[in-house]
């Protein structure tokens, strides 16, 4: 569904991504765990075209993401080809960046009707739809600065799954929660794995979270995937020097 | 006696029938201000490095030359080229022109002033860079610039006077021309000036008023 193809991206001096390559099944749930500066948000602003890319290709269900074909090779993709090609991606952020001036209801259907060309009525028919399915379907006139955080986050979760994308991505979802409101947001996610055919691609802190969500752990450290595999393998044997020193130092700040 | 108050009502009304030329002037003025700045605003942020460049020129051109000269160039060198405009409409061309290069900038700063993050969530939710601009950049960046755009009305209504070099029959011309046929100017002129401090002050209480609002609405 999603592949990295010798995919380096360097800021100045500095590479943040070395010569990635990273194949993600269709359905599959890979968590993205690793020390910061490791390169994990790197890979999913990449593929959420945000940053741009400096070596190697990007593919979303076998097109090409970052590029496109021209004379038989490939460039460098436009504005207008990435606008083609987004649209099977969703993002949710740490920070939530919920738009501020619309009602939580708006937050949902502004997309959809922008960009999809729904009809008002269907596009808050899906929006109300996919806010009861968070817990949110009481909140649908409030402003997000009346909600929680955790509340903020269930709506990004909800902005984002109206586009019906094919893969979605977490970005440290919870980082910016207080601890009591970790769960709620975590049980929407498990919600969405269960109710949607979706590609996730997670990148976490919540270790726990990770062993029992994902089916596959890719640990990073300096710009490469220093070990990964299944949750177990990885959580309870893992192989490498650096990926044990990361999970105990983790493990022990709880 | 040195103040005469026959004369001063006598030119009163014909100085308030002028007043209107000068509301006109500042508001049709200020429309095309508010407008004309946004766009430029936009063309000078666009990602086209020969849109952006060209756009910072022009501004920077204009907003570093008189307003007085750009007044004459429109009204006396335009024909030139064969472009006529008559008087008022010359006037308020120009006060617009020159206003919109000092919008940009007050627009310029509300939209930097929006989190990297909202851009983010929309390229995310794939909105196209119009509807990004009219629905999520545009109604958080102007809110907060209201009040250094009420600052630009009042200061483009006191220029108004200006537009009495091409003889726009506005409050100030008119008070010349009474002045002149009466051999007195001490009344209309003074008449003028208190018009425009009253105007002035009641403009920057409305503006004060919107500023305390739209506080008010942000803490929502």
């Amino acid at each position: 569904m999603v592949r990295f193809s010798g995919v380096t991206k360097r800021y100045g001096d500095l590479t943040v991504l070395d010569n990635l390559d990273l194949d993600v099944a269709p359905q599959e749930k890979v968590a993205i765990i690793g020390p910061s500066g490791s390169g994990k948000t790197t890979v999913l602003r990449m593929l959420m075209t945000l940053e741009r890319i400096d070596d190697g290709v990007i593919y979303v269900d076998g097109r090409p993401l970052t590029h496109m074909e021209s004379n038989g090779g490939l460039v460098r993709a436009n504005e207008k080809y990435l606008r083609s090609v987004r649209g099977d991606i969703g993002m949710v952020f740490q920070h939530f960046n919920l738009f501020p001036h619309m009602t939580v209801l708006r937050n949902c259907t502004e997309a959809p009707i922008n960009v999809l060309g729904l009809p008002k009525a269907q596009a808050e028919e899906r929006a109300v739809e996919l806010l009861e399915l968070v817990g949110l379907g009481d909140k649908l006139g409030e402003y997000p600065q009346r909600l929680s955080g955790g509340q903020k986050q269930r709506v990004a979760i909800a902005r984002a799954l109206a586009m019906r994308p094919k893969v979605m991505l977490f970005d440290e979802v919870t980082s910016a929660l207080d601890p009591e409101l970790v769960g709620e947001v975590l049980n929407a996610i498990r919600m969405l794995g269960k109710q949607f055919q979706l590609t996730m691609l997670m990148v976490t802190h919540q270790m726990g979270f990770a062993k029992e969500f994902a089916d596959r752990v890719c640990f990073f450290y300096e710009g490469k995937i220093h070990e990964e595999g299944p949750p177990e393998q990885i959580f309870n044997a893992p192989e490498r020097e650096r990926t044990q020193q990361f999970l105990s130092a983790v493990l022990e700040a709880g | 006696m040195f103040w005469d108050w026959e004369y001063a009502f006598e030119v009163l009304p014909v100085l308030a029938g002028a007043s209107i030329i000068t509301i006109q002037a500042t508001v049709l003025g200020f429309i095309l201000a508010l407008v004309l700045g946004l766009i430029f605003a936009i063309m000078r942020m666009s990602r086209n490095r020969a849109i952006s460049g060209a756009t910072t020129a022009v501004v920077e051109f204009i907003r570093s030359t008189p307003l007085l000269i750009q007044i004459f160039f429109i009204y006396f060198v335009l024909p030139e080229f064969g472009i006529v405009l008559d008087a008022f409409l010359a006037g308020t061309l120009a006060l617009g022109i020159h206003y919109a290069t000092y919008c940009s900038e007050v627009y310029r700063a509300g939209i930097e002033a929006i989190p990297r993050g909202q851009w983010e969530a929309a390229t995310a939710l794939n909105l196209s860079p119009t509807t990004t601009f009219r629905d999520i950049i545009i109604p958080q960046a102007i809110p907060p610039v209201v009040p250094a755009l009420g600052n630009y009305l009042v200061a483009l209504f006191k220029e108004t006077p200006l537009l009495s070099a091409i003889a726009v029959l506005e409050l100030m011309q008119t008070a010349k021309i009474l002045g002149s046929q009466n051999f007195r100017y001490i009344e209309p002129i003074t008449l003028v000036g208190g018009f425009f401090l009253i105007f002035s002050l009641i403009a920057s209480a409305a503006n004060r008023y919107a500023e305390r609002r739209l506080s008010t609405i942000g803490k929502r």
